[in-house]
C-alpha cells in the first residue's frame, strides 16, 4: 500500500481487497467484546483536521483511531487559528511539530489533501476534498456490499443522484471498477459533470428503467449547499423522477439493498419509508461498517511504518 | 554462531523431519490424553489456538479428545497480529480469523495452543489479548514443539517435542488442513527477509513462514 490514501484510484485491486479483508477481520476479533480496544497504535498520534462539517465522518475516524489506542486530536477550522487567516501550509507545518503520525483531513477545496501529503512527513488520509474524493467511504460501501452479498465482482450497482457535487460517486465508482463491480450512474443530465463519459461506468437518464437489473442501489444526497444555480425546476419534480420511494424500491429484485452515505434529504432522494425499510436499507449498517473499515486503513498505513521521523522515537 | 552437538547436522544446508505423520498424530494423541488428565476431564476447558497452524492443531486436539472422552470441548482461534511488539519493526502483516467460541472465556479454563514455542513473545501476546477478551479461570499453554531460546519467563504446560535448535535454525510445522502433509521439520537458517535487520534483539520470526 501506499503511504498516503488520497484517492480512490490510487488502490490497486489488491490493496483494496487487503484492506476489506482486513476489516472483516478486525470486526471478527471484536465481536462480542466487552472491552472493544486493541492496543495496536499505542503512541502514535492521529489528527482529525476538518475544515467542513462532518458528524460520521470524524467521528467515525475518531473511534477507529480510538478502538486501536491511538492518541487523537481533535482540529476544526472554527475555533482555530484558521478563522484568523492562518494558512493550511502553515497548520499543517504547527501540526507537524507536534508530531503527527497520520492526519485525516476533509476540506472544500478539491486536491488539498495532495497538497497537504507534499508537507507532512506522516500519512495523509483523505476524509473527503470538495467534490473530488472520499476514498474511506467508497471502501466502507463496498465493505458494506461485500458483507451482504457476498461478492463484488460482476456486482450491479447504480450511484443515483448529485453526482456532479459528489466526492462519494467518485470514489464509489472508482473503487467499484478496480474490484470488477458495473456501476450505472443515474442522475438528470445537468448533475452529471463534464467528462463523465471517460469515468469507468455507463450513464443512464432513466432510474425505472435501471431499477430491475440492480445488486445495489445507492442513493446520492442533494447538496443543495454547493448548488448556486438551480440544477433542476424544483425539489418536487427532482424527487418525482430520481428518488427512491417504496413503489420504485419494489422495483428492484428481491435481494437488491438499498445504500445512502448520509447525511439524507428524507422525501428528497430518497423517501423515510425507504431508508427505515429493515431488510433493503443498509445506512445504519453503513456507519457501523465504517469503523472497521477505518480500523483497518490505519492498520495498514501505521502500523507497520518505521516511526523514526520524529521526535521522542527511538 | 555455536551449535549445539543434539543438531549435527545443522548449518550443513540439509532439511531434517523431526515428526513424520504418525509421529504427529501420536504427539497430538499424547496431548489430548494430558489436557484430559491435568484438568480434571477438560469439563470447563476452552482451546484455542493460535492461526494458522495453532488453531488447527487446536481443532486437531478438540477433535482427539471427543474421540477418547465424548466431550465436546469449546474451540476457537485468537489472533495475536494487533497485539504484537515487534510490527514496527517487521511491518504490517495481514490479520487471521479470530473466533471465540460462543461459550467465551470468563470462569473457564483456557488451553491456548501453539505450533511453535521459541521467543515466547507470541504467547505473552496472547495473554495480553485474552485479557481484552475476558477472565478465565486459569490459562495453559500448549505447544507442539518446544525449541527452546525463551525471551520472556514462558513455558508451556504440554509440549509435544523439545528440540534443541540452534538460535538461527528454522523449525517448521506441516499440517495437512494448511500444508498438505503433517511434518515437522527442521531446516537451516533462512536468508533475512529484504529489510530485516538480524541485529536487532528481540525480533526474531516465531512462527516459521
Amino acid at each position: 500500500m501506499n503511504k498516503h490514501l488520497l484517492s480512490a484510484a490510487d488502490l490497486s485491486q489488491a490493496d483494496a481487497l487487503e484492506i476489506l479483508d482486513t476489516a472483516a477481520q478486525m470486526d471478527r476479533a471484536l465481536a462480542g467484546r466487552e472491552v472493544k480496544k486493541l492496543p495496536t497504535l499505542r503512541g502514535r498520534t492521529v489528527v482529525n483536521l476538518f475544515f467542513e462539517d462532518s458528524t460520521r465522518t470524524r467521528t467515525s475516524f475518531e473511534l477507529a483511531a480510538k478502538r486501536l489506542s491511538a492518541d487523537v486530536i481533535n482540529f476544526s477550522a472554527k475555533g482555530s487559528s484558521v478563522s484568523k487567516g492562518e494558512s493550511l501550509k502553515d497548520t499543517a507545518l504547527t501540526l507537524e511539530a507536534m508530531g503527527a503520525d497520520a492526519v485525516v483531513i476533509r476540506h472544500s477545496y478539491s486536491g488539498a489533501p495532495h497538497r497537504l501529503a507534499t508537507w507532512v512527513a506522516g500519512s495523509v488520509l483523505n476524509a473527503g476534498d470538495g467534490t473530488h474524493e472520499h476514498p474511506t467511504q467508497a471502501l466502507l460501501d463496498a465493505y458494506t456490499m461485500r458483507r451482504r452479498l457476498g461478492r463484488l465482482d460482476g456486482l450491479r450497482v447504480a450511484v443515483v443522484g448529485d453526482v456532479l457535487h459528489s466526492r462519494v460517486a467518485r470514489s464509489n465508482v472508482l473503487l467499484l471498477a478496480t474490484l470488477g463491480a458495473e456501476v450505472t450512474l443515474v442522475a438528470p443530465p445537468t448533475l452529471l459533470p463534464v467528462g463523465v463519459e471517460t469515468w469507468p461506468a455507463s450513464v443512464s437518464y432513466d432510474l425505472d428503467a435501471v431499477l430491475p437489473k440492480l445488486d445495489v442501489c445507492m442513493m446520492i444526497r442533494v447538496q443543495r449547499e454547493r448548488m448556486a444555480s438551480s440544477y433542476f425546476p424544483s425539489a418536487r419534480e427532482y424527487s418525482r423522477r430520481y428518488g427512491l420511494d417504496a413503489r420504485r424500491m419494489a422495483a428492484l429484485p428481491e435481494h437488491a439493498i438499498v445504500m445512502h452515505p448520509g447525511p439524507m434529504n428524507r422525501g428528497m432522494e430518497i423517501a423515510a419509508e425507504v431508508a427505515d425499510h429493515p431488510n433493503r436499507s443498509t445506512i445504519v449498517e453503513q456507519v457501523a461498517n465504517g469503523v472497521s473499515v477505518r480500523m483497518a486503513v490505519l492498520y495498514l498505513l501505521l502500523a507497520g511504518s518505521p516511526a523514526g521521523s520524529r521526535e521522542g522515537d527511538q | 554462531m555455536s551449535v549445539p552437538e543434539t543438531v549435527p547436522d545443522a548449518g550443513s544446508g540439509t532439511v531434517r523431519t523431526l515428526l513424520d505423520a504418525a509421529d504427529l498424530a501420536r504427539t497430538v494423541d499424547r496431548i489430548a490424553h494430558q489436557i484430559l488428565e491435568k484438568t480434571d476431564g477438560a469439563r470447563d476447558a476452552v482451546l484455542l489456538g493460535i492461526p494458522t497452524r495453532g488453531a488447527t492443531l487446536a481443532r486437531r486436539l478438540a477433535a482427539r479428545v471427543h474421540a477418547f472422552e465424548g466431550l465436546a470441548v469449546p474451540v476457537g482461534s485468537l489472533d495475536i497480529t494487533l497485539y504484537r511488539d515487534d510490527l514496527r519493526l517487521r511491518g504490517v502483516r495481514a490479520l487471521e480469523e479470530t473466533s471465540v467460541p460462543p461459550t467465551g472465556v470468563d470462569g473457564r479454563l483456557v488451553v491456548l495452543i501453539d505450533d511453535v514455542l521459541f521467543s515466547g513473545r507470541t504467547v505473552r501476546a496472547a495473554l495480553d489479548a485474552l485479557r481484552d477478551l475476558g477472565r478465565p479461570r486459569a490459562v495453559q499453554l500448549a505447544v507442539l514443539v518446544d525449541r527452546g531460546h525463551r525471551e520472556l519467563p514462558i513455558r508451556a504446560d504440554y509440549v509435544g517435542k523439545n528440540v534443541p535448535t540452534a538460535l538461527g535454525e528454522q523449525v517448521r510445522v506441516r499440517m495437512a488442513e494448511v500444508d498438505g502433509l503433517d511434518a515437522v521439520e527442521l531446516g537451516p537458517p533462512a536468508p533475512p527477509p529484504p529489510g530485516y535487520a538480524p541485529s536487532a534483539v528481540g525480533n526474531r520470526p516465531e512462527v516459521q513462514p
